[in-house]
């Protein structure tokens, strides 16, 4: 632990067959310039939509910018090979939601939420330091893999004994706070299906009767209780109508056995299961059947003279956005009405940062999950890999339904957008993946003591 | 498992281009069809954010902008609407926008891109610069003298520089304050719901959209083609026309309402407003003559801007010999707008030849550097000039010794013509009174006023619906306001 001297030189050169430098005055540098953005981003956002700079701006630019020394440190000295990309893009992410949200708050002043946001990701950078400082090796989660589902079931039961937000059964509320459980469960599934997946892919790989041609019956006793609990979840949320995570989580499951089984044919039949069963839902369930009209065709509401729905007015901030967007502060986006600061958040981006903005927006999502994956390959562990795998696909099929839905491109299920949308719960659980990433990073980069490089 | 890894990895980035995709295709090829889109607010929220331009007159606005704290923020107010109203028309949230609001909607609203040097630069920042305003030729004394000589009764006033062209006064009796329809919302709606179902129309422009008979006024016309096409060559001479004047190919008998008509001269019958001298003088200049000598008036002719449009006047261009002698005397199908009416005054008082009418001078920006400015635009000779001078004494006669003595002023030329228009199914309506006119100050080269004012009011005695009685004291007072307003032009940038 050479970390603590580094500012003052680099550690002492690793042993030749390791893998990268670890790269901390890089991650500095970064994270410098995504304070700097996201301060300038609050500054403009002031001065836009009020003319003045925001009174606490240096209280503000002081805040964030400690938040991101103290997640600094925390890698530097427990992380110091961590990949030094994935903290700087969730602190850019985290600083731009912000300024989202608090440009959202301008045109809706009854119902500030940025004070609450800020409170929340302060939260989520707490908690990364603690999992980053606590967790010294990412293995230990392993042993945790049966009690990690118990809780995971527990929290998505629990909202169905609250009353409905919106329609939906997702939320606890007590004390005047509002909470989202189902958020942290997918982290929990994941950790559940990599350390089962790891423990068993050899006898789901290789065992089994075979059927026809390549393709073999995946054995009973070792699917049966994963394809239970992903049942059993999925169940759960069809009941609360969370469709967004269900559809993360079935996607998370067959990338996951994929991954874990190569087992491309069974892959296949899953999707088309899936496909079917979404047919089915879709037609029979009128919640559902509307998002598909809704997606088919979303100007139908204007034709029926009953004015534009969200999605029509999601399409439409996208559309005044264009190349280059109306400029911060500058947009109309609060025409979306409610949601427009969490589900819709990127609506705002759109109309406002044009797509040039959006388009630099998914791809920090883009790198973000690139670095997972990456160190999802550069681990030695199975379930390293297959964590490291799910928690960037969670992000990557987080992104997707949500953007995909509120561009037209899928049907609108609810979900939020990680780092930039509204909600406490999405934010700290969003801060957990990352430093899960950055613990697994650090393993995957680590120079190996010779004899666990014989593995 | 490395390879399964990468798939996933593949497979992820794969669902990042077809978001980049779709995201461009919403942001760029669909753009525009979304902005145009009527239920997107975008468009609405944009043009009323600033505060709208005004509309001047005599350099002052009659209009102003008031804030709602509202999504759409600007609402339009009017300073004197109902006096005001057939000039500016509404600016309306709901409704959309009427008359020079609509004509000159691109400045007003700050659209037009010669309100900016660098108009591409607004583009690209994606502002727009402020409403330009719009100042009218419409002088305040003459409009109010015009609206106050109807005082209520329906009717309208159009008063011309004849000169030029420019509208001195544009009056729509009764009117309505298009304040009440500025903003949204319910008390809107039954505003314009009720201003819609009022019988007394106020919202229709009287004077540049409604047409009425011209009655006898129409006879200056059909003077002028006779002038004109040789038929008569000297006004003084006898016509040797019966009374009542049988019309051609009936046995329909045309009476007069005036006395000593038989055997009047052409100067007589203007004088007095011998229907069957008239008639027997439109029928000898023939159908052809009749109908280009009307449509170098300006009659029959789509599309006049002013820059509002004006609804066409109307004269047959396919009748019979006795339906041509009572068009000549602005009966039959003859329909004209007070506005055209007031332009065959113009075109007399000018010498024959015909201004188009024009009620926006010029343009300015928010800062007064000009936009566009309006000329004088020609619409051609309306007669000779000997004919106009020969027209112009006739005309004089008819208010220094004739049917029309209440229009003279002291110190001024004044010519005119009265008219008294039978309407309805066998004449029953409440006929119309109209006078036009022109009045030139004595020391003056050029005239100052041509003026039409019809009243088709209901409500008055029936005698007195007559144009003497009716509608010569309303000209007179517009046309002294107009010689005695001093030049006001729109004050300089």
């Amino acid at each position: 632990m050479t970390a603590l001297t580094a500012k003052v030189a680099e550690p002492s050169p690793p042993p030749p067959e390791a893998g990268a430098p670890p790269r901390r005055g890089v991650e500095l540098a970064l994270l410098a310039g995504a304070v700097l953005i996201s301060v300038l981003g609050h500054l403009h956002v002031g001065l836009a939509t009020t003319g003045r700079i925001p009174a606490p701006a240096d209280r503000y630019a002081v805040g964030l910018a400690a938040a991101a020394l103290l997640a600094h440190l925390a890698v530097r000295i427990r992380a110091p090979y961590a990949d030094p990309l994935v903290l700087p893009i969730a602190v850019l992410l985290n600083g731009l939601g912000l300024v989202l949200i608090q440009r959202l708050d301008a045109s809706t002043p009854g119902h500030p939420t940025a004070g609450d946001q800020l409170l929340w990701s302060a939260l989520g950078v707490g908690l990364f330091v603690l999992v980053v400082v606590l967790l010294r090796d990412h293995r230990v989660l392993q042993r945790y893999a049966y009690l990690s589902v118990a809780t995971a079931l527990v929290l998505m039961l629990v909202p169905v004994f609250f009353p409905a937000v919106n329609g939906a059964h997702i939320w606890i509320r007590f004390a005047g706070l509002s909470f989202q459980p189902g958020e942290f469960a997918k982290i929990l599934l994941a950790v559940f299906f990599a350390a089962y997946l790891a423990a068993n892919r050899t006898a789901l790989a290789l065992t089994g009767r075979r059927l026809f041609w390549k393709l073999r019956l995946l054995p009973g006793r070792v699917l049966g209780p994963i394809l239970a609990i992903w049942l059993l979840s999925v169940g759960l949320l069809v009941l609360e109508r969370d469709l967004g995570t269900s559809l993360l989580f079935f996607g998370l499951f067959v990338i996951m056995l994929f991954t874990a089984t190569g087992r491309i044919g069974w892959i296949a039949i899953g999707l088309l299961l899936a496909a079917l069963g979404a047919y089915a839902v879709a037609t029979l369930e009128p919640h559902v059947n509307s998002r598909v009209e809704d997606w088919l065709n979303p100007f139908a509401s204007i034709e029926r003279g009953e004015g534009p729905g969200q999605l029509a007015q999601s399409l439409f901030a996208f559309g005044a956005g264009g190349l280059l967007g109306s400029g911060l502060g500058r947009g109309e986006s609060f025409l979306i009405g409610f949601a427009a600061k969490s589900d819709f958040i990127l609506a705002t981006a759109g109309e406002e940062l044009g797509l040039v903005g959006i388009t630099a927006i998914l791809l920090l999502y883009g790198l973000l999950v690139a670095r997972g994956f990456r160190a999802g390959l550069a681990l030695r562990d199975p379930f390293g890999r297959l964590l490291a795998t799910g928690l960037a696909s969670i992000v990557a099929l987080q992104v997707f339904v949500i953007a995909g839905g509120v561009t037209g491109l899928i049907p609108l299920t609810g979900m939020a957008m990680p780092f930039l949308a509204q909600g406490g719960s999405s934010v700290v659980t969003n801060w957990i993946i990352v430093a899960l990433l950055v613990r697994l990073s650090d393993s995957a980069r680590r120079p190996r003591p010779a004899q666990e490089a014989a593995e | 498992m490395i390879r399964y890894i990468r798939w996933c990895a593949y497979f992820c980035a794969l669902l990042l281009l077809a978001l980049l995709v779709n995201i461009a295709r919403v942001q760029v090829w669909e753009s525009a069809a979304y902005g145009a889109n009527p239920a997107n607010k975008r468009a609405a929220i944009a043009r009323y954010a600033e505060p709208r331009g005004d509309i001047l007159v005599d350099g002052r606005p009659v209009t102003g902008s008031r804030d709602s704290g509202q999504l759409l923020r600007h609402e339009r107010t009017y300073v004197n609407g109902p006096l005001y109203a057939p000039v500016t028309g509404f600016s309306s949230q709901t409704y959309g926008t009427s008359f020079v609001e609509r004509a000159e909607d691109a400045v007003l609203s700050g659209t037009d891109p010669g309100l900016s040097a660098f108009p591409l630069w607004y583009d690209l920042a994606r502002g727009r610069p402020a409403g330009g305003n719009a100042a009218t030729t419409v002088r305040a004394a003459v409009q109010r003298a015009a609206y106050a000589g109807l005082g209520g009764k329906r009717g309208a006033v159009a008063a011309l520089e004849p000169a030029t062209g420019k509208i001195l006064a544009l009056v729509s009796s009764p009117s309505y304050d298009p304040n009440v329809l500025s903003g949204t919302g319910p008390r809107v709606e039954a505003a314009w719901t009720a201003l819609n179902e009022d019988p007394a129309r106020p919202m229709l422009n009287r004077a540049l959209r409604e047409t009425y008979p011209p009655g006898s006024t129409f006879k200056i016309v059909t003077a002028a083609a006779a002038l004109d096409a040789g038929v008569v060559t000297d006004v003084d001479a006898p016509t040797r026309t019966p009374d009542p004047y049988p019309l051609p190919g009936t046995s329909t008998l045309l009476p007069n309402a005036a006395t000593g008509c038989e055997d009047a001269s052409m100067a007589e019958a203007v004088q007095w407003s011998c229907n069957t001298v008239m008639a027997k003088i439109g029928v000898r200049v023939g159908l052809r003559g009749m109908v280009d000598a009307a449509r170098r008036f300006g009659f029959n002719t789509e599309g006049l801007r002013v820059p509002s449009w004006v609804s066409r006047s109307n004269f047959d261009t396919d009748m019979s010999l006795d339906q041509l002698a009572l068009s000549s005397i602005g009966q039959f199908n003859t329909r004209a707008t007070p506005l055209q009416m007031a332009m065959v005054a113009a075109a007399v008082a000018n010498g024959g030849e015909l201004a188009s009418p024009y009620l926006v001078e010029h343009t300015t920006q928010d800062d007064g550097s000009p936009v566009r400015r309006s000329g004088r635009r020609s619409l051609g000779r309306a007669m000779n000039p000997a004919t106009a001078l020969r027209m112009q004494e006739l005309m004089v006669k008819v208010v220094e010794n004739g049917t029309g003595k209440n229009a003279a002023i002291p110190g001024a030329v004044v010519g005119g013509k009265t008219g008294t228009a039978q309407h309805g199914v066998g004449n029953a309506g409440t006929p119309y009174a109209w006078f036009i006119s022109w009045a030139r100050a004595q020391d003056a080269a050029q005239p100052a006023v041509a003026v039409a004012v019809v009243v088709e009011d209901a409500s008055a005695n029936r005698g007195d619906i007559s144009g003497n009685g009716a509608a010569a004291p309303i000209a007179r007072a517009v046309m002294e306001a107009a010689l005695t307003a001093p030049g006001a032009r729109p004050r300089a940038p």
